[in-house]
Parts: C-alpha cells; structure tokens; sequence
C-alpha cells in the first residue's frame, strides 16, 4: 500500500529527501514536468485539457521529530523537537536517530526515583534523553553526530473499523492523495506542490506559493481530531470517521469563501462524507500561500487524526478517501 | 469626516467578511478614482494615475470578531476569537452577525477563565431554543461583531465598535476625495485581514509595488486615568509614528510626515507603541522593501465596543495625507 510506505519513510522537516525521492519516481510518470526547487519542494505540473485554470495542490513531505543537540558524557543525547510534540507523548518511545537509523529509547527518571514534587510537575523535552545503549560520549559519537534527525520508530498498523495506526499520517494522507490526483486527467492545469518544512513555519510553502503562481490553491492536511474522552463536543475540531474536514478559518488562513463554497457545494452533490473543522487551531501551507505575490484563494482539506504529531496516529481509511474523492471531483467538475 | 466615519462605522465587516465595507468605500470613491479592483484577499485597491512617485496608502477594513464553530442543544452558539479580542470588553455585549442576527456574547460562570487565548467558555446567546433553531439562523463559521452604535462625547470625539480601523478608513475616504493635484501615483488600498496578522496589505503591496507605503491606523491613547503607557493624547493632533512592535517606521516617510505637517502649521504628536502592529510592517518587507510609515489616530479603548476618536483629529489625519502625498519626502 502506498500510504504505508509514505508513512514508514522517514522525512522530519529539513531531511525530506527519502519522501521527495519515493514521490518523485511516481510524479515523473505521469507530471508533464517535475522541477525542484531552491527549498527543497518538488513541483509537479500536469496540463488540463482545456487548461482554463491553474490550481495548486499542496501536501507536505515532512514529518514531526527530533534533532540531536549534544552528546553527555554519560552517553545520552540530548535533543530538541523539530516542530510541536507535546513532552508528555515522547517519554518511552522507541526512536531512530540519523541516517543509519540507530535504535534509541526517550528516557526519564523512573517513577521510583521520582521526588512527589517531581512526578507532579510536567516533564519538558530538556528533562529527557534519547537512550542509544552506548556508555560513554566516546562510543556514542562512534554512531551519531548533532544535527542527525529523530523519528518516531512506529510501526503501521490497521484496526478496528477501518481504522489505521502509524507515524507521519499528517501529512502523508495528503502527498499520497496528490500522487493519485497526478494519475489523472482533468480540464484544469494543476501543480501538484509537495512541500517542505511545513511543520517548522509554513517554510517551504512560502516559496512553493511564490514559484508556482496559481490562480486558486488547496492544501490537503492531517488534521487534530480532539474526539476522545470526555471533550465537549465543540472542542472536538474533527472527528475520526465522519469524513473530509473542511477548514472556514483556522490560525493561519481564513478560507475563501467562493473556493470554500465550491468544495462544499462538490462534496454535497457528490454524496462524500465531509464535516467542518470546527475550532480555529492550527495552521498549515494554505496560510504561506494564500500571501504569495499579488494573494491566491485557498482552501484546506483535511484528514481528521487523533493523537497527532505523535508516533501513533490514527485515521479512517474512510476519510483519507474521502479527502481524495473531493479533490477528484472537484477537479472534475471545475468550469467556470 | 463625520458622516463618512460614521456610514463606514455602520457597515458590517468582520476580518475576512469585509465585502459590506468594500461596497459602501467604493460607492464613495468610485467618481474620483482612475481604476478600482478587488484582490483574492479582498482588499479594495484604488488608484489616482499619476506620473511621479508611487504611493501605497492603506487602511484596512476588517474588525474584530467572533466566529461561530458550534452550537449545543440548547441553542447557545460556541465561537472562536477573530484578531485581538479582550475578553473583559466583551462580556454580555450585543454582537451582530453578518444576516442581521443579532446576539448577546456572555460566558459560563463555573471554572471561568479570564485568559483571552481560551474562548472555550464564551458563548452567543440568539434566543434560539435547540441547536436546529440556532443553526438555521446562524451557520457555524460566520462572525459575529460587536453591533454598531456610534454616539458623541463632548469636544468632538466619537465612540464606536469598528472605529479600529473605519477611522483610517474615513481618514483615507476624504484625503482620496480632496487629493486632486498630485503628481504622484496613489494607490489606496482599504486592506482586509489586518487583524489576523496583517495579510491583505502584504499581498496587495505585492501587487502595487510601490516606492513608499503609509498605512492609517489607529493607536492607543494614554490620556486616561492610569491608562497605556504612551505620551499621545484625544484631541492634540495626527501621531506619527516611529515605531511599533511590528516595524521601525522608515526615517524619511517619519521625516516627511513632520514636514508636511510644518507646511500646513498642524500639531503632530509623534508616536512609539512599545506593543500592536499594522499594515505598515507589511508592506516595509515586500519585494525588496518599502519606505514604511504610519499616521495614527488616538483612540481609547482600542479593541472594545466604545473605541472613542476625536473627529478633529481625524479631520486634520486627512490632511496631513494629502500634503504627504503631493510631497512624501519633503523635496
């Protein structure tokens, strides 16, 4: 299955390449042209049949992690996150450090040896280490350096009802949702823009904005689904299994409201399940490139995921299809 | 300067939704302007031709905000916050949507947190009896903003919700109107999404492209008792502005201004905001940099439903911009 190979590839924001390397064999079969750019973001442009348009798509490549800050002389690494991980989901957690991939574990001081004071108070990422086995500086620069990149060791694993668990679904659902769209034929030019950096600041997305100079643009996310325990329901952002999220406003882009009406007005005529983001959280590329140039109308779609940025989110099967099918036949549809 | 301040106050236009504002702005400009667009952000651009320096003026439209993300079965609407909202302005207030619904904003009183980041126990009341009546009414993303009533106070000052920003609005309105002998290229662009961090003057001075860029804002008062920390005063005159958190204004837009206001004899009151940000710091970094400055009105009660001005103020503001604008850099 494609998506559980995007999601297993290891890609935190700035180390994209194994992501761009897998997504570009796929995009030079079927892209009229596939470009690279100064960032890092790959371009993937397909001719429409009338071409009486420009829409940019876009996903990113990158994934939530960690980067290596220092080695002790006791032979743990220190380390920082490399986009928003909430401490409290890291403690315990096997891990992959640089690019020969060397196990690790997250690491705290054990209950037992915890002051009360200490068990009460809320573990921050300087409070934790990664754990390589290695006994001393010496041995463990043998094997990583600072600045080698982390990743969540997470296997894929579906469940329930159609349910799947893994790393990196924010935002894989979306790269995958694009390579599917450059398979196809539609009446509109479309650029396919699989970002960079996301994660660290809308980065890549900046310039993929400016390079490709749509006329209208939609991003297709992983997006906080806030649907367990006892949250009320207006906190609930999404909710895993009731379809595509569409985004009216969220901390980085107020949607437009033509575009945003067209993909709701898509999405009801075509019968696909579709829920709206209903909390104004997060941000995402929509927000980088609806201010490149002269401003570009942009939308989000989004797949709901619970426990994200974590190394085990979930979604539905049925919803990362439902992002696809809306995208598809908006797309279809497109004539104005 | 009053009637146009005060149709501009009474027209809705939260960030985002400023298509109301951008209506009754342009059936003002229209007869005096040489060409007249709206862009993908909403921003309404108006532009004097001329063969001189190009100009960017910018005011933006939009106004803080409440949108709707749900509503429970009893009918009370849940919302988000749109830009800069204090909490303690808005408690029990009357709000208005966009249809004409009107609302009162009122919070839980268990667990309440005064914290403006969490709107969490905020809600809307409309009278709506179930979470069907209430969504009928009203759908989940639309913004409610504080209902307009504008009314005076002695000594010409003016007090309304939205007067951040309709009163630059206004300000740039009349310098518009009375600017008919310029040799410079005006752009005037009545801005959207200020208040959700300055993003239609980036892509619009993307667009114009200009030399220099001077945006109209307003700017807290320090006149009241214990009030801001900051030397400007209701009623001393247009402040110039040299600084906010946002941008250090440009020297030779902050000199420029000083000087027109020495040709027309008008008291300035220089400006340094040590928080807030505008339009300007937006368009000072697009492309390869703008010359960037701000003139600002005093205002009380900045991010409230009684944003008070004085209209004097406003009335010279404007014709500070004109002069500025036959003459930006005092050559």
């Amino acid at each position: 299955m494609v998506l559980k190979e995007l999601c297993l590839l290891r890609g935190v924001s700035g180390d994209e390449d194994r992501v761009r390397d897998f997504v570009r064999a796929h995009a030079e079969k079927y892209a009229d042209s596939v470009a690279i750019d100064r960032m890092g973001n790959l371009l993937a442009f397909k001719k429409g049949t009338d071409s009486h348009k420009h829409v940019m798509l876009a996903a990113h490549m990158d994934e939530v992690g960690f980067i290596v800050v220092g080695i002790n002389d006791n032979g743990l690494l220190s380390y920082e996150p490399v986009g928003a991980i909430d401490p409290r989901v890291v403690v315990s957690k096997p891990v992959r450090v640089g690019d020969s991939e060397v196990p690790g574990v997250i690491g705290a001081k054990a209950i037992h040896l915890q002051t009360k004071a200490e068990f009460e108070k809320m573990l921050r990422h300087d409070d934790l280490y990664i754990d390589i086995g290695a006994p001393s500086k010496a041995e463990a620069e043998k094997l990583v350096q600072p600045g080698d990149y982390v990743t969540f060791q997470s296997d894929w694993r579906e469940f329930g009802d159609g349910l799947v668990k893994s790393k990196a679904l924010d935002d894989r659902v979306g790269v995958m949702a694009l390579m599917s769209v450059l398979e196809n034929e539609y009446p509109c030019d479309i650029t396919c823009a699989f970002t960079v950096q996301e994660e660290v600041g809308l980065r890549g997305a900046i310039c993929a904005g400016y390079n490709v100079e749509a006329d209208e643009a939609i991003a297709l996310e992983g997006t906080t689904a806030n649907d367990l325990g006892d949250v009320p329901d207006p906190l609930k952002v999404c909710r895993v299994g009731r379809g595509v999220a569409i985004s009216f406003m969220d901390r980085t882009s107020i949607a437009n409201r033509p575009l945003f009406q067209r993909l709701r007005d898509t999405a009801i005529a075509a019968g696909i399940p579709w829920q709206l983001k209903q909390f104004i959280a997060g941000g995402n590329d929509a927000g980088a490139i609806q201010l490149s140039r002269g401003g570009v109308p942009t939308a989000v779609l989004s797949v709901p995921c619970r426990n994200i940025h974590s190394g085990s989110s979930v979604a539905s099967f049925s919803d990362i299809e439902a992002q696809f099918s809306l995208v598809d036949r908006y797309l279809r549809g497109e004539r104005e | 300067m009053k009637d146009t301040l005060i149709k501009l106050l009474n027209a809705y236009g939260a960030a985002g939704r400023e298509g109301n504002v951008t209506d009754v702005i342009a059936g003002m400009v229209a007869p005096h302007c040489d060409e007249m667009r709206t862009d993908a952000l909403g921003n309404l651009i108006c532009i004097k031709k001329g063969a001189g320096r190009k100009v960017m003026v910018c005011a933006h439209m939009d106004h803080i905000g409440f949108v709707v993300t749900d509503a429970d079965e009893k009918g009370f609407l849940r919302v988000g916050s749109v830009g800069g909202i204090r909490k303690s302005a808005s408690i029990n207030r009357r709000v208005v949507f966009e249809n004409g619904v009107n609302g009162v904003l009122s919070n839980e009183l268990d667990d309440f947190s005064a914290d403006d980041r969490k709107m969490e126990n905020l809600f809307i009341d409309i009278g709506a009896a179930s979470r069907d009546e209430a969504l009928s009414s009203v759908s989940i993303g639309d913004v409610a903003v504080y209902a307009p009533g504008a009314f005076e106070l002695l000594n010409g000052v003016v007090a309304a919700p939205a007067m951040d920003d309709r009163a630059g609005c206004a300000v740039a309105v009349e310098a518009l109107k009375a600017l008919t002998d310029s040799a410079n290229e005006v752009a005037f662009v009545f801005s959207a999404q200020e208040e959700v961090g300055l993003r239609g003057a980036k892509a619009a001075a993307y667009s114009i492209d200009p030399e220099i860029g001077i945006s109209i804002d307003v700017t807290p008062s320090g006149d009241t008792p214990k009030g801001p920390k900051t030397a400007v005063k209701l009623g001393a005159g247009p402040c110039v502005k040299v600084r906010d958190s946002s941008l250090v204004c440009s020297p030779k837009v902050v000199r420029g201004l000083e000087a027109a206001a020495g040709r027309l004899g008008i008291a300035v009151q220089r400006e340094v905001l040590t928080m807030g940000g505008n339009d300007a710091a937006a368009m000072q970094l697009t492309r390869a940099g703008v010359l960037a400055g701000t003139i600002s009105i005093a205002c009380r009660y900045v991010h409230s439903a009684s944003e008070a001005v004085s209209l004097p103020d406003c009335e010279r503001a404007a014709a500070l911009l004109v002069e500025f604008l036959r003459n930006p850099l005092g050559e």
